[in-house]
């Protein structure tokens, strides 16, 4: 009863704040609207490459966009009613736990069009945006495989959850397709939300690595990732960076980052999305054949991949692409073959 | 166990306990003379945020090591000016001093940097690197001695060795030095002292002082040394864990090193010991091995210490007369 009307309260101060913010910025109906997962805008990872997709879309058209950082786990329904009511049309959210909060909102609002990335809501107006993680991670972890001079290979994950598993399994594969008899170490920074952006424990988990041999260590550990580059950098060994090209960050330490085209798909969303002639609700896979995914090469990281390499990867690429070779999808079962 | 995973966990260990060992100490120095500091986490977060700032636009680690202290110094007497001079609630001042700097660090790095509260990357002379001491190279090939001196003694950045310093250098001035005993002394009776002649009051910001010193460096071993750049609340609650490890050590300095030793280790095992298969049990979850250093620390703190008990004035604004 009592959390009852602290949350009746809690709403109609809030729509208070909604107008109040209305009337002052003027916001035209319909602008899109991002919210980012925790972790952060400026993450250099998956929020920065969502972030990246929503500039890319007002550069281009020359629009406004709304968009929200997140605090705490507490805020995402909030947010989203709070875009919603205020007539935010689409609004597009990045990462996989959004599932439970758009899952209440979205009824609510059955005229705004709701976009998620990294997990499936079933609404009828939700489209559900996945990747194919595992088949990008095939493709570094078998680079990986081919630099690595003492066998070992090494991943560090951020929040222990089956989307980071994938990317996982994915590697493993790729490193034990090009060299059987590989090691691949796996590592957590956490299990909670916080393991997105502790970038001191990621460090740590990869000097153990480097301690236990390995040479190349894979970070799919959105801000946290920071400090898998910075220590391989330290040590001299490779990283492989991820979501965003972080090619940049350490050049020459920094092997490929497995991308994922959340820009893309953000900027996409932004253009289709918000009218209902274009949007279409439901499942959207993007994978290598769709350029949802791969690893990345710039003038940073060229001369770390030989010209055999590069079309050993490309060779592997067509061959996941034809079928004629099966990546196994952790999140299918729950479990890794490797 | 192999030796390279001994070493291996040895090295983690230091590095770990380091920051933990120089907030400890700083909390030593506030809670012997009867401050209780509950704020120490706030002021090693506004160092490690001042210290990478400064690094960052100056590209001098040693000017942001400077500035991370000088910040934490400030910190300090704010906080000691609420709990000492104002004779405020010494609980409260600290974590308004804690929430305090989690808001501004944030704010700050998101106003003049705009990377969502973090610094930029630090590289090169905006960095502490690892300190080969003299003779590590010559000496590696000794049986025993060589390993220990240049694989564990040796390689580590000079925060590190500055804590380990800290601990016989904290042992002689509070228990050799006039001034120990007096900073003991407003802890356990500071009407004793008052009626000696000797001002309270200033004694407390003395050890305050170099509360403020120790905190600095400690945060900035973060950003600076174990890290390379500032991100938001990497303290990580280290400060809180460092106050736990000086309660469990009695407030005494060669204990406290000994405990934050053993929280190193502990943290040092939970990331060696994900996915690994032990005899008999099998892979242990990974959930259960990262609560282990917080489990084990609330069983020896609730179990083995027997009763802690703090210094007898700490927590009482000292008041001349009603």
């Amino acid at each position: 009863m009592s959390i009852n009307k602290t949350l009746r309260k809690g709403l109609a101060a809030l729509a208070g704040g909604v107008a109040v913010t209305t009337l002052m910025a003027g916001t035209a109906l319909a602008d899109p609207a991002i919210i980012y997962d925790l972790g952060g805008k400026f993450d250099k990872s998956f929020n920065e490459a969502a972030y990246n997709g929503a500039e890319a879309w007002a550069a281009e058209t020359g629009g406004n966009y709304l968009d929200f950082e997140l605090q705490n786990d507490a805020q995402r329904e909030q947010a989203l009613r709070r875009f919603a009511s205020q007539g935010a049309n689409p609004i597009v959210m990045a990462g996989f736990s959004w599932t439970a909060a758009l899952e209440a909102v979205a009824p609510e609002f059955p005229e705004t069009n709701f976009v998620v990335i990294d997990t499936v809501v079933d609404q009828p107006n939700v489209q559900s945006i996945l990747f194919d993680e595992h088949t990008g991670s095939f493709l570094v972890g078998a680079l990986a495989a081919m630099k690595s001079e003492t066998g070992t290979v090494a991943f560090v994950g951020g929040m222990d959850v089956p989307l980071i598993h994938k990317f996982y399994c994915g590697y493993a594969q790729g490193a034990k397709h090009v060299d059987e008899g590989a090691t691949v170490i796996e590592n957590y920074t956490g299990t909670t939300p916080a393991a997105w952006n502790d970038p001191v424990t990621a460090g740590e988990l990869t000097q153990a690595a480097i301690d236990n041999d390995a040479d190349v260590i894979f970070a799919a550990a959105g801000g946290s990732g920071i400090g898998v580059l910075q220590t391989a950098a330290d040590a001299g060994v490779y990283s492989i960076g991820v979501d965003s090209n972080q090619n940049y960050l350490h050049p020459g330490s920094v092997l490929t980052s497995m991308v994922k085209r959340v820009d893309t798909a953000v900027q996409t969303a932004f253009n289709e999305a918000g009218d209902d002639a274009t949007f279409q609700p439901g499942l959207l896979m993007l994978g290598l054949a769709e350029d949802g995914v791969g690893f990345a090469v710039d003038e940073n990281n060229e001369s770390e991949i030989s010209a055999e390499q590069m079309a050993e990867l490309e060779a592997l690429e067509e061959q996941i692409i034809a079928g004629e070779i099966e990546v196994h999808d952790y999140t299918t079962d729950g479990s890794c073959p490797v | 166990m192999d030796i390279d995973l001994i070493l291996s966990m040895a090295n983690a260990t230091m590095r770990l306990a380091t920051p933990l060992l120089l907030a400890a100490l700083a909390g030593l120095y506030s809670e012997r003379s009867g401050i209780f500091d509950i704020g120490l986490e706030g002021k090693m977060l506004a160092s490690a945020f001042a210290a990478a700032t400064v690094a960052a636009v100056t590209g001098n680690v040693w000017l942001g090591l400077f500035a991370g202290v000088i910040v934490s110094i400030l910190t300090t007497m704010l906080q000691g000016f609420a709990s000492i001079t104002l004779k405020g609630n010494q609980m409260i001042a600290g974590v308004a001093v804690t929430m305090l700097a989690i808001g501004m660090t944030t704010f700050l790095g998101q106003t003049w940097f705009r990377q969502g509260g973090r610094t930029p990357q630090l590289s090169g002379d905006a960095r502490f690197a690892p300190i080969e001491l003299p003779f590590a190279r010559e000496l590696a090939d000794v049986p025993v001695i060589g390993a220990l001196y240049s694989d564990i003694l040796s390689g580590h950045y000079i925060l590190v060795y500055v804590a380990f310093l800290a601990v016989p250098v904290t042992a002689y001035v509070l228990y050799r030095t006039r001034f120990g005993l007096r900073l003991r002394a407003v802890g356990e009776n500071p009407k004793a002292v008052d009626t000696a002649g000797i001002s309270v009051t200033l004694q407390r910001y003395q050890a305050i002082f170099i509360t403020g010193i120790l905190a600095g460096l400690s945060g900035a071993y973060f950003s600076i040394a174990q890290g390379a750049g500032f991100g938001n609340e990497m303290t990580a609650g280290k400060g809180y864990v460092a106050l736990a490890a000086l309660i469990f050590s009695k407030w005494r300095p060669v204990p406290v090193m000994f405990t934050c030793l053993l929280f190193g280790f502990l943290d040092a095992l939970q990331i060696r010991m994900q996915n690994v298969e032990l005899p008999l049990v099998g892979q242990v979850p990974v959930q259960l091995v990262q609560a282990l250093p917080y489990i084990l620390t609330v069983v020896l703190l609730a179990g083995f210490i027997g009763k802690a008990v703090g210094p007898k004035a700490g927590g009482v604004p000292y008041v001349k007369e009603r």
